[in-house]
């Protein structure tokens, strides 16, 4: 299998250039195909812990990139949005906290989940639309704060500092959704669907216009598009791609907690977005898919370097600051710079040579 | 001011009351009505002292901050490491002549040592991180803002690895330990003797002093020659430096002294709460609430977020226990909603 692994990969690196559309197509169908037989030929550690993980979190950051990447807005809400569906999934369902769990079915649960965590981030959209740029980051990282404060502190909806434990995925057409092969593959769909959501939206009208905002908001607005509503529905959709990832992610540990939504994590969320690169949403995944995999096995990567086993976020640090030196957009660009690179270029115009200029 | 009542009639009005109700509650003795809605007078007056105190520790740390921000649009998200730092050099230096048990000749020498200390060492850094990284990076704020984030990241694991997980507190020197009889009465007996309100006189003093450095700083910008140079950049950097000035100079010069006033508030803030891994994103986090009401860049702002910011946390914990981080968020929501741009903005 390898070996035709690795053959595909080659035939995308000989015609890179070209970027002709059948080898995209083609890298699309190998990735797709080895991520469908993953399961065949990895163990249960490898899929629950590593790739599952992998996906429920490169959503998360997907829709950050989403947000940074076609919009122009780094929000670091996006765990919260997520953790609030997350939260309202166990509310809503089933938990060990019966008290608080009010034990609807998943499929009345999950929905009213999803839309109360578009109905936050919206919200959120709504507030920090109202200041521009930079500020923005400011602002959603304070909501994500006043969150996590708020969940560590309220007992009544959010069960505290030792959150809500034993939501489980549902049984469906008589498939358990909690054992490790049908989560896989849940999350690999959910993941998938969210993937070509947010390449759709991004080509449709609507996300044309967004990226248009996005380069000259005082253009767009003179061109008689509504800058403001076209930031919130940004959000709005951001929103529901982090909503379902926010359910995927209470099954995925079968609990919630503080510890869950707290800054760190909001801030590895955007660690993974932005090494992978906010250029394409194929960047989110692939960033979750370096942080997970360096977090996993970072006490080897550390021995082998020579320092103590639990500075792995010396190692991410270090990592993530080397990425924004040296990239314009984390793994993605280094990929492109280093295509260019290699590639002969017009002495003249700076073109690639066999563009079709 | 004459203008805001101008402009703003209504808004004073209520301002003006809501101080109205603030004076009369700190200073009259309460009926038995009020009492039994609100709790005994102690409590609101040491909620008052303590949110105003806190709000002292808020604005040394989100002066820095604002500072930074209003002149290079950096926004310095590496804040609160640079806070944390400064509490562990404080420290350090507080205990450099302890001996075996823990004591230490001449401590208020030491302790004010570390004051300069940890402003030295924070500022050093600062001045280092704007000379060797931002300096590369001019004009885009996006990178510059990531970059603050994984130098936290950084600072914040090299911290833990030297401190490790262990909380500190700088101690208090033995003058300033004990408690200020203060000339506001918390209850009459029925004797007829009046009870004063205690308050920790190392809070008081603090207090004294974030003020005292708060007016330093409004007089240094705005009746020095390098404040006029400071409100300048702030207005118009582009054009500051094209009439001649080195722009690069006033730069690192802010970004030390913000730096320096975010390791002064660490030895503050290790003096009066503690120092532990996880307490530099707590401060920054509040800086950014405080700077984000006051109105962003803009040091009298600072003080008022400041001061709102630390009467909602102490008052709202003491009157709200499980609301009381919603307070503070529905206060930046409501500002943001109504003031984007915050209660006071600076310049343009």
């Amino acid at each position: 299998m390898a070996v035709v692994d690795h053959k595909t990969f080659d035939t995308n690196d000989a015609d890179k250039e070209g970027v002709s559309e059948p080898s995209r197509t083609g890298v699309y169908w190998a990735v797709g195909l080895i991520l469908v037989i993953l399961p065949a030929f990895t163990g249960e550690f490898i899929l629950s812990d590593i790739v599952s993980r992998i996906l429920v979190m490169g959503m998360i950051a997907l829709s950050l990139m989403f947000l940074a990447g076609y919009g122009g807005m780094v929000s670091l809400a996006q765990l919260t949005i997520a953790g609030v569906a997350a939260y309202m999934t166990a509310v809503f369902g089933t938990s060990a906290i019966t008290e608080i769990s009010i034990g609807l079915t998943w499929w009345i649960a999950v929905p009213i989940a999803i839309i109360i965590a578009m109905i936050f981030g919206t919200m959120v959209g709504a507030l920090s639309v109202r200041t521009e740029g930079i500020y923005t980051i400011m602002i959603t990282l304070a909501i994500s704060a006043a969150f996590f404060f708020l969940a560590n502190q309220n007992y009544d909806i959010f069960n505290g500092f030792s959150g809500i434990n034993q939501v489980l995925p549902p049984v469906f057409v008589g498939v358990n959704w909690g054992n490790t092969i049908p989560f896989y593959y849940l999350c690999l769909f959910l993941a998938a669907v969210s993937y070509a959501l947010v390449l759709y939206v991004s080509r449709s009208p609507f996300g044309l216009a967004l990226q248009g905002i996005r380069d000259n908001p005082r253009r767009m607005a003179a061109l008689g598009f509504n800058v403001t509503a076209h930031r919130i529905a940004a959000y709005t959709f951001a929103s529901l791609v982090a909503g379902v990832g926010g359910v995927l992610m209470v099954w995925m540990n079968t609990a919630i907690s503080p510890g869950a939504v707290s800054i760190a994590v909001v801030i590895d969320v955007l660690v993974m977005a932005v090494v992978g690169g906010l250029g394409h949403p194929v960047g989110a995944f692939l960033g979750a898919a370096v942080f997970i995999i360096l977090e996993t096995f970072a006490l080897d990567v550390l021995e082998t370097l020579g320092l103590p086993g639990e500075r792995f976020q010396l190692l991410i640090g270090i990592g993530f600051l080397v990425i924004i030196f040296w990239s314009d957009d984390g793994l993605l660009g280094l990929w492109r710079k280093w295509r260019e690179r290699s590639a002969k270029r017009d002495p003249l115009l700076g073109d690639l040579e066999g563009d079709g200029k | 001011m004459s203008k805001f009542w101008e402009r703003h009639p209504f808004w004073s009005l209520i301002i003006v009351l809501v101080i109205a109700v603030f004076i009369w509650a700190i200073f009259a003795p309460w009926p038995s009505g009020i009492t039994d809605m609100f709790g005994r007078k102690k409590v609101f007056l040491n909620a008052l002292f303590s949110g105003v105190t806190l709000g002292a520790l808020y604005f040394l740390a989100a002066s820095g901050f604002t500072l930074i921000f209003g002149l290079m649009q950096n926004v310095n998200l590496a804040h609160g490491s640079l806070y944390l730092l400064g509490g562990y050099v404080g420290y350090q230096i507080s205990i450099a002549t302890a001996d075996a048990s823990g004591n230490v000749v001449n401590y208020t020498f030491w302790w004010l040592l570390a004051f300069v200390g940890a402003f030295l060492a924070c500022a050093i850094f600062g001045m280092f991180l704007q000379y060797a990284v931002f300096r590369r990076m001019e004009g885009d704020d996006l990178k510059q803002t990531l970059v603050t984030i994984g130098i936290s990241i950084v600072a914040a694991d090299l911290m833990l690895w030297y401190w490790g997980g262990d909380f500190y507190t700088i101690a208090t020197p033995q003058w300033l330990a004990g408690p200020t009889q203060l000339p506001l009465a918390t209850a009459v007996k029925s004797s007829g003797d009046v009870v004063f309100l205690k308050y920790p006189s190392v809070r008081l003093l603090i207090l004294v002093a974030a003020i005292v450095i708060g007016v330093l700083m409004w007089l240094a910008l705005n009746r020095t020659r390098v404040g006029m140079l400071v409100r300048a950049g702030v207005d118009d950097r582009d054009m500051l430096s094209a009439s001649g000035v080195r722009i690069q100079r006033i730069f690192i010069l802010v970004f030390a002294f913000g730096a320096g006033l975010a390791g002064i508030a660490g030895v503050v803030g290790g003096t009066f709460q503690s120092l532990a891994p996880g307490e530099d994103t707590s401060i920054l986090l509040s800086s950014l609430v405080v700077v984000i009401v006051g109105g962003m860049g803009s040091i009298p702002g600072a003080a008022l977020g400041a001061l709102i910011i630390g009467l909602a946390e102490q008052f709202g914990s003491v009157y709200l226990p499980t609301y009381a981080p919603v307070l503070t968020f529905v206060i930046m929501a409501g500002v943001l909603a109504f003031r984007p741009q915050g209660l006071i903005t600076s310049g343009r």
